[in-house]
């Protein structure tokens, strides 16, 4: 019998979960944990520089390594300055738990000292939390967040655990995990419906113009390799959201690039015309369908997604399949072997010939300038110098739909980036948590001018526990994507969004301790990366001095459907 | 739209909060709600009222399922024939004079509604029925005597023959 305050308890817990880094931010309402951590040999704590970079940090760690990210914040403000990191998280599906301190029981509710309602700030961006009323909630509360926010739809769970359950003075015993957690409301669909998916499997086999969808809950489920085998089984031409990317290889013939306000010619194309959908663990975002009412109008749609609430919320799916999508897929290709279906090799030919001249557009082509660097060149440089085999961290904007645009992720879990809340400064934490989690991996940072300065505290996190990023600020000294909308539809006006008075990087580099260059010049540019690439324990900072007035594009027409876009300038 | 929305959920802290936020959160209003716990303590069961578009109401009673807590919900369009649904409804009248006494309780008598508590200048009335009924009954109270003050339950609703939210 081990007896235990709940600090120890708390400690145990996360250890018995396999938990071995810690995101964290100390202070009064978390002493005691603190107190109880030091004595922890599994537990590594790595302390942010704030609390929304640990929170992101650890949302950077699950979305590299798979696992739960947990973080460890004190009351008040520690847990209000987590928020937009769980919403973050939320948005995306990110298994996070968050653990937060709060004021003693008693005073509860009395407008104490760094007391806020936790739980009630964060209720509409949680997909469950807990308060804890005693040190024994504790153990019980932390591996049930941790079941809820990494099984079903993954999210962000956060446990609240006031002073005094963790108090050192008052022991209780520990109740060992002896069987795994079940709760008898909360029992999320794996497996799809036979009947749905022997029907989809036919419609799919019997299509002319069918498109794959994949979206982030394919990533998510794990579900690359059922993916890859059923899109060439059937010859399949392949899209996905920013979410998705690297389930499916992008530099394979299949591939079409992502698709939506930002996707290619050849995919909004292809999906507008497309007779089947088959979308897999996405929800059919604004950003991705444009006018709904206009959305693919001669399409089915065959829709996979654990989550019933994100199946015909905006485009109705002719055949819902609720599941986790590795599941069905595999159930997909036993009903494809019972069937024995295969390509319909006429009709896709024929298809395949129509993308191909959507292809000829060449929508990604872009002009050079001899003096000026395109931010196109800075990922196109970078991908080359890691072989397309980076995790790549992005912060949002125009750097980050670049990415998704030029670097071809082949592999699932490469790209960090805040999908569905678009948080500026979620980047660089993230990539932190991401290096943590994956030590032999290169971690690099694609940020901006603009939102590398949200977090840019974490530098001296990355000095202290050593993690040796390569920064690439694409430096325009403006707020890129929205100087692009005011250029495009707010009459050129330009409000609000010139950055004239950045700091310099380089020398903040240095002052922080790490290494910094710049480049103007578009021929140093791979020069430079590759240097930074070659400084293997150093962060690197390269400031990349970049065109101010290049768009992303194309761009879909607003209004418009997913076939009308702007190609070029004008 | 009318609808009732019925939910089976953990009796637990926060739980009501978080049913009641999907509809905050969206803007839209809850006509009336009801909640308490079942025979068995560790659930509760909430009566939802709320009118509006059946489209929304369908995106909120997805969201529903999805809360940790909640273990069914089901929804009922308009005051059906599949669904039995009661609301109590206490209305303090002023009551002075025999005259006014009498005729109170005349309509108490037609509408069975009973006079569950009287001081020499105040009734307070109770009456039970379906919503539509409670509005009638109130109608014709006010046009009878002076109301002080009311309070109405909501919605307690249950469905009819076999289909159950305990199963």
């Amino acid at each position: 019998m081990t007896m235990m305050s709940g600090a120890q308890m708390l400690v145990r817990t996360l250890e018995d979960l396999g938990v071995d880094n810690l995101f964290g931010y100390p202070g009064g309402a978390v002493l005691d944990i603190y107190d109880a951590l030091l004595e922890s040999k599994k537990i590594k704590h790595i302390l942010g520089r704030h609390e929304q970079g640990v929170a992101h940090a650890a949302d950077g760690y699950a979305r590299a390594t798979g696992k739960v990210g947990v973080c460890l914040v004190t009351s008040g403000p520690g847990a209000t300055n987590t928020v937009t990191s769980i919403a973050t998280a939320y948005m995306d599906s990110i298994p996070l738990v968050v653990i937060t301190g709060q004021v003693g029981t008693p005073l509860i509710g009395s407008d104490a000292f760094q007391e806020v309602d936790t739980v009630g700030i964060t209720r509409p961006i949680v997909k469950h939390s807990y308060l804890c009323q005693s040190a024994l909630d504790i153990p019980k509360f932390i591996r049930q967040a941790f079941f809820l926010a990494a099984s079903g739809r993954p999210g962000p769970v956060v446990v609240d655990v006031p002073k005094d359950c963790v108090r050192p003075s008052m022991k209780f015993e520990y109740p060992e995990m002896k069987a795994p957690v079940k709760m008898r409301s909360y029992n999320p669909t794996k497996q799809g419906h036979k009947g749905q998916v022997k029907r989809a499997a036919k419609l799919i086999a019997d299509a002319s113009h069918p498109v794959m969808l994949i979206g982030g809950g394919a990533q998510l489920s794990g579900a690359m390799d059922e993916v890859r085998t059923i899109a060439h089984r059937f010859n399949l031409p392949v899209t996905s959201t920013l979410m998705g990317l690297g389930v499916y290889p992008s530099t394979d013939k299949q591939f079409l690039g992502m698709l939506g306000m930002h996707g290619t010619f050849e995919a909004n194309h292809a999906m507008d015309k497309s007779d089947l959908v088959f979308a897999i663990g996405c929800r059919f975002d604004d950003r991705v369908t444009n006018n709904l009412s206009k959305f693919c109008p001669a399409a089915k749609i065959v829709h996979i997604d654990i989550d019933p609430a994100s199946i015909s919320k905006t485009v109705v799916a002719d055949i819902p399949i609720v599941g986790d999508a590795k599941t069905v897929l595999g159930q997909f290709i036993d009903a494809f072997d019972e069937f024995k279906l295969q390509e319909n090799a006429s009709a896709m030919k024929q298809w395949w010939n129509q993308i191909n001249k959507w292809r000829e557009d060449n929508c990604l082509e872009y002009e050079k300038d001899s003096k000026l660097i395109q931010p196109q060149e800075i990922v196109e440089a970078v991908y080359k110098a890691t072989n397309g085999e980076a995790i790549i961290a992005t912060d949002v904007g125009q750097h980050q739909m670049f990415t998704a645009l030029y670097y071809k992720f082949d592999e699932p879990r490469h790209l960090l980036t805040s999908g569905g809340l678009g948080t500026m400064g979620y980047g660089f934490p993230a990539a932190v948590g991401a290096k943590i989690g994956c030590p032999d991996k290169e971690v690099c940072l694609f940020t901006g001018d603009g939102s590398f300065q949200m977090n840019i505290q974490e530098l001296s996190t990355c000095l202290e526990f050593n993690i040796p990023l390569k920064i690439f600020i694409f430096d325009n000294c403006t707020l890129g994507m929205v100087r692009q909308w005011q250029k495009m539809f707010y009459r050129g006006h330009i409000s609000s969004t010139n950055l004239n008075s950045n700091p310099d990087f380089v020398a903040l580099a240095k002052a922080y301790g790490h290494e910094g260059f710049r480049v103007t010049d578009p021929k140093d540019l791979d020069a430079a990366v590759k240097k930074a690439l070659s400084m293997k324990d150093k962060l690197v900072i390269v400031d990349i001095v970049c065109n101010t007035d290049a768009k992303v594009l194309p761009m879909q027409q607003m209004g418009g459907s997913m076939s009308d876009m702007f190609l070029g300038e004008e | 739209m009318r609808q009732i929305i019925s939910i089976l959920l953990e009796n637990e802290v926060g739980a009501l909060s978080r049913v009641v936020g999907l509809f905050s959160q969206r803007g839209y209003n809850i006509e009336n709600i009801t909640a308490a716990p079942t025979e068995d303590k560790t659930l509760s069961r909430i009566t939802i009222l709320t009118e509006g578009d059946g489209a929304i109401v369908e995106r909120i009673t997805k969201q529903l399922h999805k809360l940790v807590n909640v273990i069914k919900v089901s929804s009922q369009q308009d005051n059906s024939v599949d669904i039995v649904e009661r609301e109590i409804l206490f209305v303090k009248v002023q009551a002075v004079g025999h005259t006014l006494r009498e005729e109170i309780k005349t309509l108490c008598d037609i509408f069975k509604a009973q006079i569950v508590d009287i001081t020499p200048e105040l009734y307070i009335l109770q009456y039970v029925d379906t919503s539509f009924e409670v509005d009638r009954f109130l109608k014709a109270v006010s046009e009878q005597a002076e109301v002080v003050e009311t309070v109405r339950s909501g919605v307690c609703g249950i469905f009819r023959g076999e289909h159950s939210l305990h199963s």
